[in-house]
């Protein structure tokens, strides 16, 4: 199998699942249960997604203290209710700054 | 036609959707730089790994293709990982179906930009017109700056200039967290799904491949599915 073949593949495969989603006929969405479901699928997928970028590096978990530090001054950010632009400055712009010492 | 205090509101709600979508689409975007790095290094030409970031337009599908490329591994079973791992962006699409509500050619093209960050930004937005100006803004800034980053990555820029020294890395994280915030702050449930799907990815994470671990995590949501119907839908309110 030839590297474009598995690009496009890639590409098509991606796609087909992405429409997959969308395609969901109204009916089934109605059902309060697959709403909740619905709801809740991003909450769990995006929060997971947080806890891998934070806490694992390469397949393994790895405590980064630079990092680890710029996601506590994010969630500082968030306590002290600021923008969100400040929020994403606070995190890298910390995490930065232990990296240079 | 007078300017009422409900078309302020909703100008604001809607300049606070844009905001969120830049912030994201370009702050995460750049990340393209690594990828387009780790595609060369896999072996990938310049036109191969621009392909994939345009056509997939995925990270972890897109990380995970080049990671078997790189390590010798079967095309063919490397497509398939990449391709299964693309599952919760159908996820993604069960919500974002309700809230985007298009039709035709226009979800044809919406389907194309389904992946973590549009859903994140949308979902924020507190109604329906700015998550679509939410959906719409990170969709064409991150598109944008993913693949031109990918581009330059690809051509060695990611050498120059490591994207952890300007603590790049913690922008995709932050971000997220910035973005699930109000609904964290405001469930019970929220956060009882948040943390058994931290617990699951994390627990997970050392001995599955990259990307299995989130997928997985979508187990925590899974509990609503068989509460009866009828109370499912106050349960968003049992706790202020």
């Amino acid at each position: 199998m030839n590297v474009w073949i598995a690009v496009l593949a890639t590409g098509l495969g991606c796609y087909a699942l992405k429409l997959g989603g969308l395609v969901v006929p109204q009916r089934v969405l109605d059902d309060p249960r697959v709403r909740r479901f619905a709801d809740l699928v991003p909450v769990a997928l995006l929060t997971a997604l947080i806890a891998v970028q934070a806490l694992a590096q390469n397949g393994s978990l790895e405590l980064d203290a630079p990092r680890l530090a710029g996601l506590g001054a994010a969630v500082a950010a968030l306590l002290l209710r600021a923008p969100f632009l400040v929020v994403l400055v606070a995190a890298a712009g910390v995490t930065a700054a232990l990296r240079l010492v | 036609m007078t300017v009422t205090e409900s078309d302020v509101e909703a100008a604001r709600r809607r300049s606070a959707a844009m905001r969120d979508g830049l912030g994201v689409g370009l702050g995460v975007g750049v990340s393209g730089l690594a990828f387009g790095a780790a595609a060369v290094a896999a072996g990938l030409s310049v036109a191969q790994a621009c392909a994939l970031s345009l056509v997939a337009f995925t990270g972890a599908s897109q990380f995970a293709l080049v990671g078997v490329i790189g390590g010798g591994g079967a095309l063919v079973t490397g497509t398939l990982g990449a391709v299964l791992l693309g599952g919760r962006n159908a996820l993604y699409g069960l919500r974002l179906a309700d809230l985007l509500r298009v039709r035709g050619l226009r979800r044809l093209v919406c389907a194309h930009v389904v992946i973590d960050e549009t859903t994140a930004v949308a979902t924020a937005q507190p109604d329906r017109a700015s998550a679509r100006i939410g959906f719409a803004t990170t969709a064409v800034s991150l598109y944008l700056a993913w693949n031109l980053s990918t581009l330059l990555g690809a051509l060695g820029a990611a050498r120059v200039g490591d994207p952890a020294a300007f603590g790049l890395d913690a922008l995709g994280p932050a971000a997220f967290l910035a973005l699930l915030w109000p609904r964290l702050a405001a469930g019970g449930t929220e956060r009882r799904v948040a943390a058994a799907a931290a617990v699951i990815a994390v627990a997970a994470t050392p001995l599955l491949p990259a990307g299995v671990p989130i997928m997985l995590a979508a187990a925590a949501a899974l509990p609503v599915l068989l509460r009866s119907g009828r109370g499912a839908r106050t349960d968003a309110k049992e706790r202020p």
